[in-house]
């Protein structure tokens, strides 16, 4: 079963819907027990930095989520649920965050006042190395983005794929042990993004 | 590079997908899930649904109908017609759409827009702007007047004033549609598509009066929209999004060339 974390940050009704037209069984959830007992988690989100982390404060789910990281169990972030594992961010004047990922979340900012904010669309992704993820899916496909801040990891290991945007090459996915992170939504990134969520659904954890 | 986005409308009057020509004598072209199912696999990059009677029938949107959409195709898709309030909004988006577009709803109460962003996020919240180009005499700087309830009701108010304030609400995308393009299939509103583009800081798509591809290589190039929406063109089978594609990447517009 894969446990899909609510914690009151955007609709998880897609992410839900992908994984059952995958025949997959999944539960959107807060309950800690479940999450821990869960084969695999997914730890969706849209929305503000500081209200997702007060609302995982008050839910108690931070531990949970570390706990999942730590004991090896297959864990995929999703656009703020992969904003918010890393260290900081510089959203809402500056939110500590859950730290799973060394570095920080910035702003874009562009220097041409025609480029738009929030970064909305399709993009291509250049995958920096081999990963069970990215199985029978083509190097610069295409994925469907909706932000305005963006993963900077501080260590390059941890980066997975990348995007340009806005004068800006950042990290679209973030990979490390049995954690992967995309800042796109695969749930609606058509049917390559349905291959990746499969994909992830095959992945044992290991690198 | 970030892609321009290719968005078929489908305007959805009891169940059945319709299109008008500005706005009036619309004729039925077929089911909402299949036509969906179909421009997603031909590689569309997004949807947008109107329940074109909700409004002027006093009911809520049709939510089964989303749920169908939702659990049918894998990119996303915004829905708008007969929005009311928060409920409502929060009815669609809990049903799968990515996005939720107000039109008459927020020029009644603009507030709407700021409320929606706070509780939902800015990118769900979409507003449908629908401008006429005014006549002699009108006040309206821009030259173009919003309207509501599908050209109905003339408001005074300047299209581009208010797309700005919709911006400075939090709105997440603005839908600018032509009331005077709509369904002609000669080409998009270049001049005000251009000027709220330019002038305000989130996506702009264009909407009414796509016939040709060349139409909307123009609305990119020249007009720099973010995003165009697409009707009587795909649903009449003269043109496939493939085949529309194909022209824009002759044209130099970035799109997505892989589905």
């Amino acid at each position: 079963m894969i446990a899909i974390i609510d914690y009151k940050a955007g609709n998880l009704t897609s992410v839900q819907l992908a994984l059952e037209s995958l025949g997959q069984s999944c539960k959107i959830t807060d309950d800690a027990k479940i999450i821990g007992d869960a084969d695999r988690v997914i730890f969706p989100g849209d929305g503000a930095a500081l209200s997702a982390m007060n609302s995982l404060r008050d839910l108690g789910l931070i531990d949970v989520i570390r706990n999942v990281v730590s004991d090896g169990v297959p864990f995929l972030g999703v656009c703020l649920g992969t904003q918010i594992i890393l260290e900081r961010s510089e959203e809402n004047g500056g939110v500590d965050s859950i730290g799973l990922v060394p570095g920080l979340v910035k702003r874009f900012n562009p220097s041409n006042s025609m480029v738009k904010i929030p970064h909305m669309g399709w993009n291509t992704v250049s995958f920096n190395r081999a990963h069970a993820l990215f199985s029978e899916i083509e190097d610069e496909s295409e994925f469907y983005f909706i932000h305005s801040y963006y993963p900077a990891p501080s260590n390059s290991n941890y980066i997975l794929g990348r995007t340009e945007y806005a004068d800006t090459v950042f990290t679209s996915i973030i990979g490390n042990a049995n954690l992967v992170a995309t800042q796109f939504h695969p749930e609606r990134s058509g049917r390559i993004g349905l291959k990746m969520l499969e994909n992830f659904c095959d992945w044992d954890g290991s690198c | 590079m970030l892609s321009k986005r290719i968005i078929p409308c489908l305007d959805v009057r009891n169940k059945i997908v319709t299109k008008g020509v500005r706005f009036q004598n619309n004729i039925d072209l077929g089911d909402p899930v299949e036509m969906a199912v179909n421009y997603s696999n031909g590689g569309c990059d997004e949807l947008v649904f109107y329940d074109i009677t909700a409004s002027a029938e006093g009911r809520p949107i049709d939510i089964e109908m989303v749920k169908e959409v939702a659990k049918a195709i894998r990119i996303p898709f915004s829905v708008g017609g007969g929005i009311s309030g928060l409920d409502d909004m929060y009815d669609v988006l809990l049903a799968g759409a990515e996005k939720v577009s107000v039109n008459s709803l927020a020029v009644k109460n603009p507030e709407i827009i700021a409320e929606g962003a706070r509780i939902f996020g800015s990118q769900c919240i979409v507003l449908g702007i629908d401008p006429v180009k005014t006549e002699k005499g009108n006040t309206c700087a821009s030259g173009y007047e919003v309207t509501t309830r599908g050209f109905r009701e003339h408001t005074g108010i300047d299209a581009l004033e208010w797309a700005k304030k919709a911006e400075a609400l939090g709105v997440g995308e603005i839908v600018v549609n032509s009331v005077d393009a709509d369904g002609t299939r000669e080409g998009y509103e270049l001049t005000l598509t251009r000027m709220i583009a330019t002038e305000v800081r989130v996506p702009v798509v264009a909407s009414g009066g796509g016939g040709t591809p060349e139409h909307l290589a123009d609305v990119f190039n020249l007009a720099y929209a973010d995003a165009a929406i697409i009707a009587s063109m795909i649903h009449t089978g003269d043109y496939t999004i493939a085949s529309i594609k194909e022209h824009l990447k002759k044209a130099g517009v970035a799109i997505r060339q892989k589905w």
